[in-house]
């Protein structure tokens, strides 16, 4: 219930300053970000092979999926 | 479902409202803003020297894959449209012209239309670039008419449609 | 708890289905790039032999969609310290299918997905769906994902000399599992990822096979089968950044944290390098370190009694121990000019060299012996030393790119 709120008053603050803030990266500036050494996963088949040998044998599972900053094409 | 459930549907609406509002605030239109840029082969591409012509100006980079699928379609237009008064610049917006120079060099279709190079992003900034590609269209007394935001397969259609437009005038 | 992240999560949806709705129309989102690429792999470590091919098919299909399949085998040969101390080796094939599909419609990705694995005495089925968002002038990406397998557990015994399925056991379990997560770009040179997860665990949650280990009197000892609770749920947070350095490289660093109903703590730490040579090579050097620093409440490595309470665990995995990864790769990236259609080929290399030492899990071996034959000189049980495991992985993989 809690973590509603606070979802709720974080969305409120970013939907608002969405118009105040301008993006402070440039699309023109994404050069770097959209080099293929930048991403998290180069390789999926290999990432999903090795999360699989860690996760069999540790306690731990979870929040390893990948995100990622897109190359600011559209 | 539970009228809390509804609750949250009609909550999440308003917020998304919120989102839309930006999109819409940056519009397009007014004298198109000057500039004078390095071009290929040390020539200096200045926009005036377009003046009564149709300008389309395409801000491209080598790192984005919508950009380059674009560009035979962009020198396809340009040498269709050419003779009636039309003409493309393609401004690149990397810091380093050199990367350009090598993409464009290798290029089955090597592009003819005069390209810009926007080393420190200026005129990227002027022109209040948002997203990669954006196409903006200038009409032949130097103002704005409409900004085109990214590329995808088709609107190449609506490019020709608002160059047609804009050459009757 | 559960009802109340459904509200959430279906709440947040809606905004960013609206948003996307609304804004979507003037610009699009990129999907993930074409590609095919196949795996061979090698696990050599304590005792287990893995090998196996793995191979990923990903086509766009239009501008809207990306299918992606999935297919993978995983051949064990296994004679690890919980086989050798109370069963004896096995060879067993795993065969596992995905398939996935993603939507892209402005600035959002709708992605659903199943995933199918079977091996002789299990089998699981999991499907998935996922949202992402991008949004805030892409430097934003938001994300929401669940996913729910249901699996199947039995257990082999040997008949007349053939490995079958015991006709008396046939167990299930159900898991279910949330996550959100958050990309930024901080600057023209960093990103950043949080995510965060949920995955509750409902069912027979052990294995059929492992054993627990017990005094009888100081110096002698037996085994029972374990006990586990039949629920486990698991919290589990993250965040990753990766930055361009100047010279054309790029460097990343992870942390994981992990905390569960059954009382197990676990950090992961990771850290990367990736350096770009000479036009066709990619090089990259990778640590990784875990450390479960708090075992699962009901885990011993030998107990004071038999039955000596609701639950009992022996399983190395929920020990407290601490574990180094240290892997190398190296990519070579080639073109071929008789073959347009392939925009870049890359044949990958990469090793990996695991170490893990276990705090309070015992070689069992010393006392017990291997595959019932007890040791010449057997040690007291509870002084034995303790285990210590070494592992080699290796992967050779081409990529294509289309």
């Amino acid at each position: 219930m809690r973590i509603r709120g606070l979802i709720l008053i974080t969305l409120a603050v970013l939907s608002a300053g969405c118009s105040s803030i301008e993006p402070w990266v440039k699309p023109y500036d994404r050069e770097n970000l959209a080099d293929p050494i930048m991403a998290f996963t180069r390789a999926p088949i290999s990432q999903d092979f090795l999360d699989h040998v860690f996760e069999s044998r540790e306690g731990s599972r979870g929040a390893t999926g990948g995100g990622g900053g897109g190359c600011g094409c559209n | 479902m539970s009228a809390r459930t509804l609750k949250g549907f009609v909550k999440g609406l308003a917020l998304a409202a919120v989102f839309v509002l930006p999109a819409f605030a940056a519009s397009s239109s007014g004298p198109a803003p000057a500039f004078q840029l390095a071009g290929r082969n040390g020539k200096a591409i200045d926009l005036s020297q377009f003046k009564g012509q149709v300008v389309m100006i395409n801000f491209w980079a080598t790192w984005c894959k919508p950009c380059r699928d674009e560009m035979p379609l962009l020198e396809d237009i340009y040498k269709k449209y050419k003779p009636m008064g039309f003409t493309l610049v393609g401004v690149n917006v990397e810091p380093d012209a050199k990367d350009a120079e090598a993409w464009l060099g290798k290029l089955a279709k090597p592009v003819s239309f005069p390209i810009a190079f926007d080393t420190d992003s200026k005129v990227s900034k002027m022109y209040k670039v948002a997203v990669m590609p954006s196409t903006v269209f200038v009409d032949r007394k130097g103002n704005i008419r409409v900004m085109h935001k990214g590329y995808k397969a088709g609107d190449e259609n609506a490019y020709l449609t608002q160059i047609r437009s804009m050459l009757k005038e | 708890m559960k009802a109340h992240f459904t509200r959430l999560v279906l709440f947040v949806i809606t905004c960013l289905a609206g948003a996307a709705g609304l804004v979507g129309t003037a610009t699009a989102g990129v999907l993930p790039e074409d590609r095919a690429d196949l795996l061979y792999f090698r696990y050599d470590g304590g005792g287990v032999e893995i090998t196996g091919p793995s191979v990923l098919v990903r086509k766009s299909i239009g501008e809207h969609f990306s299918v992606a399949a999935n297919y993978y085998i995983d051949m064990v040969s296994s004679a690890s310290i919980d086989v050798e101390t109370t069963a004896s080796p096995y060879e067993d094939e795993r065969t596992q299918g995905s398939l996935s599909l993603d939507f892209l419609h402005g600035k959002s990705t709708y992605s659903v997905g199943a995933v199918k694995s079977d091996e002789s005495d299990y089998l699981a089925d999991t499907w998935f769906a996922n949202i992402s968002h991008d949004m805030f002038g892409d430097l934003t990406t938001i994300s929401f994902g669940f996913k729910n397998g249901q699996n199947e557990v039995f257990r082999n015994v040997n008949i007349d000399g053939v490995k079958v399925n015991d006709p008396n056991f046939a167990e299930e379990m159900e898991s279910k599992s949330y996550n959100v997560s958050v990309s930024q770009i901080i600057t023209k040179n960093l990103v950043m990822t949080g995510q965060y997860e949920v995955i509750t665990d409902e069912g027979f949650l052990r294995s059929p096979y492992r054993q627990v280990r017990f005094f009888i009197d100081p110096f002698t000892q037996d085994t029972q089968s374990e006990v586990y609770p039949n629920t486990r749920s698991s919290n589990s947070a993250s965040v990753r950044a990766k930055y361009f350095l100047p010279y054309r490289a790029a460097v990343d660093a992870m942390y994981r944290f992990y905390t569960d109903t059954w009382g197990v703590i676990g950090h992961t730490g990771e850290l990367g390098y990736v350096h770009p040579l000479a036009n066709h090579w990619i090089f990259e050097g990778r640590v990784r370190y875990y450390a479960q620093t708090n075992p699962a409440d009901f885990y011993q490595d030998i107990f004071p009694r038999a039955d000596y309470a609701n639950f009992m665990a022996r399983d190395k995995e929920l020990a407290t121990y601490d574990a180094v990864t240290a892997g190398i790769s190296a990519t070579y990236e080639f073109k071929i000019d008789r073959f347009p259609w392939l925009a870049k080929g890359a044949l990958n290399l990469r090793y990996d060299y695991m170490q893990v030492n276990y705090d309070d899990f015992r070689d069992a071996r010393f006392s017990l012996g291997i595959y019932g034959v007890p040791p010449d000189d057997p040690l007291q049980p509870g002084t034995e030393p303790l285990y210590k495991l070494n592992a080699n992985i290796i992967q050779l993989y081409i990529s294509a790119f289309f």
